[in-house]
């Protein structure tokens, strides 16, 4: 006969006790999508590059981060923040504006501070800072190229984004700067700013289009595609590609004097970075920090491509 | 163990010409006379080995994913598999190319390695569903978003791209081929043709029917049940891996982005070709026809201007639904 003996273990400090004394810090909450781009992975890339030199300069500091892959959890990624974190500050880049523009309204009557990047809310002066890049002019200044340097008649094939806010904007600039130009636009359709999506939609178009001078890609990983179709099809030499955003692969051909590439446009994914670094100078100094901050898309061209080359960014 | 309670009716398989049989043959024709009268280039050489290769992906995985749902089973992982597997891929070739130099010998490590990879994650999924007896549209759930997240953490949330003088030697994998039929197209005929024969004239084809149709009888016949439903897996992990031998010479890169959605197409494809997605009958030449549909689709609608991009998604609803109505109309009873 064995007799078994239960052990009973005290489960002591098992129980969480919660988070505590962080509130005589400031906390600042970072909330942006994941990386399931190019572009979004730069930006994960400069958010936390960003947050780690800040975390040094600024000991007392906290920052939660949180990246999220839809409107619906980042919802629920701000409710945990003021939840759990009480944070004094929120850094949010909306996933979408319309479904997040009450969230995030809540959380700015609740006396925080509130930045909003990139994306704009739905309802005007929710936000203490909005950082943004400037679609319109992104569109604009790939337009006014294709202005100054092709001919009158000369024929363009556009690929769009996500069909969005953001894309729509992008599209008015380009149009709004060849107007008048004489330069032909002879299809506009969606790579969805995927490389696997764009490669296919050039192939089409170069079946579709026997004459095609140039092709507004409007996004780097779009360009990938389109020059590897372009390439299969032997027709590099007939057509210019203009991406967008600044790409350092982008950035590169375009410094060594690629003839296909020409120019790119920039949308920086570092103005996190600068949406950041903003809202912490406007919590720790009496330096002013409310109102708009709008970035302008520069013209990346083999003279100036130096300045836009970052080695250790992903993108 | 999945207990499915099984009520199957007596499954068709009589190979009588109705509708049923030639359903999707008759939506493809019909899509091909479309393309043809939309746009004249739509038969040119170019357009069509265009269409043929970008299939080839979605083509191969479809043929192993006929097996998986044909034997009863479903697979939700294979876009994100193919996405880490190409991105292990690269890495590696990248790594070795720092060692071995640029060579063919590299390009040989790195294919096997795709292959391996691929049959080890389909190994996985298939014991989990087999030997755990997770439900398999659990379990790859489950992977799909662990080979996502991979991906993205192995990119560091952008994109890896091959070395260019590798991607130079790699290139005509995807680009090149014999007698102007480039090697995808070749590769995806090869697996499609192997697929009909394993399917029509193996046991394994036939004990994979009899599983999807009704595995306690399967069990009591003598048919492995737990056997034949992991090869399934570890099969469609195998050609998942050989998908992406052929994906990474076409950009060189894999991202986060890499085989979105190729699940769900691979998915279709074999509905449309007139798998049952119960299972318990399978057809892998009309997967291959369900393939080019919806290439064809997309194809099309960038040749023309007829409809607003905004509707893309709405039209490729309507066919994919239209070339399963064709096939069933005539059997209520399912």
């Amino acid at each position: 006969m064995t007799k078994t003996f239960f052990t009973t273990t005290a489960l002591a400090g098992a129980v969480s006790l919660g988070v505590m004394g962080a509130a005589s810090a400031e906390t600042i909450g970072v909330s942006i999508p994941a990386a399931t781009h190019g572009w979004a992975g730069a930006l994960n890339y400069h958010a936390e590059a960003t947050i780690e030199r800040l975390e040094e300069a600024y000991p007392d500091m906290d920052f939660v981060l949180a990246t999220t892959p839809d409107a619906a959890t980042q919802v629920s990624d701000l409710e945990d923040m003021v939840a759990t974190r009480g944070i004094d500050a929120l850094v949010v880049l909306p996933f979408e504006s319309e479904p997040m523009t009450g969230p995030i309204k809540r959380i700015a009557e609740s006396g925080t501070w509130v930045t909003v990047v990139d994306r704009g809310l739905a309802q005007e002066g929710i936000e203490n800072l909005y950082v943004a890049g400037d679609n319109t002019s992104f569109g604009h200044t790939a337009g006014a190229y294709f202005a100054d340097t092709l001919d009158e008649g000369a024929k363009v094939v556009v690929m769009r984004g996500i069909p969005s806010v953001v894309d729509n904007e992008r599209v008015a600039g380009f149009e709004a700067a060849i107007e008048g130009s004489g330069i032909e636009v002879v299809a506009m359709d969606h790579g969805n700013w995927n490389r696997d999506e764009a490669f296919t939609l050039m192939q089409d178009y170069l079946s579709r289009f026997p004459e095609i001078d140039a092709v507004w890609a409007a996004d780097d990983d779009q360009a990938v595609g389109a020059l590897a179709a372009i390439e299969q099809a032997g027709r590099t030499d007939e057509m210019i590609v203009v991406g967008g955003a600044g790409m350092k692969e982008m950035v590169d051909r375009i410094s060594k004097g690629d003839a296909t590439v020409p120019v790119d446009v920039t949308y920086p994914p570092s103005m996190i970075a600068t949406a950041i670094e903003m809202t912490v100078l406007g919590l720790t100094t009496s330096a002013p920090m409310t109102g708009d901050f709008i970035i302008a898309s520069e013209l990346i061209t083999q003279e100036n491509a130096a300045d836009f080359y970052f080695e250790d960014s992903p993108y | 163990m999945t207990m499915s309670s099984a009520k199957t009716t007596e499954k068709p398989r009589g190979a009588k010409l109705d509708l049923k049989v030639i359903g999707p043959i008759v939506a493809l024709i019909v899509l091909i006379l479309i393309g043809m009268s939309l746009n004249p280039n739509f038969l040119s050489y170019a357009n069509i080995t265009n269409v043929l290769a970008r299939s080839a992906f979605i083509g191969i995985i479809a043929v192993g994913m006929t097996f998986v749902i044909t034997a009863g089973g479903l697979d939700l992982s294979v876009g994100s598999m193919a996405a880490f597997v190409a991105g292990l891929m690269i890495l590696t070739m990248n790594l070795l190319t720092d060692s071995m130099g640029i060579g063919v010998d590299v390009i040989l490590i790195g294919i096997a390695l795709s292959l391996v990879a691929g049959l080890i994650a389909g190994l996985v999924n298939g014991l989990l569903i087999t030997k755990v007896g997770i439900e398999a549209f659990i379990v790859t759930l489950g992977t799909m978003g662990i080979y996502r997240s991979l991906i993205t953490w192995l990119a560091d949330g952008g994109t890896l791209s091959l070395g260019f003088e590798m991607r130079e030697l790699y290139r005509p994998v995807y680009y090149g081929g014999i007698f102007g039929v480039t090697w995808p197209i070749i590769a995806f005929f090869v697996v499609a043709l192997l697929g009909e024969i394993v399917m029509r004239h193996t046991a394994f084809g036939r004990h994979c029917a009899a599983i999807g149709s009704n595995e306690k009888v399967a069990r009591y016949s003598a048919v492995s049940v737990l056997k034949v439903r992991l090869a399934t897996y570890t099969l469609l992990g195998l050609l998942v891996g050989f998908a992406v031998v052929m994906y990474v010479p076409r950009l060189g890169s894999a991202s986060s982005s890499t085989g979105l959605l190729w699940e769900l197409e691979a998915i279709a494809a074999v509905i449309i070709g007139g798998t049952l997605l119960k299972g318990g009958f399978g057809r892998v030449w009309g997967t291959v026809v369900g393939v080019l549909i919806l290439s064809l689709i997309g194809n099309i609608l960038n040749l023309t201007d007829f409809v607003s991009p905004y509707l893309n998604g709405a039209i490729q609803g309507v066919v994919i639904i239209l070339a399963v109505v064709l096939q069933r109309s005539r059997s209520t009873d399912r």
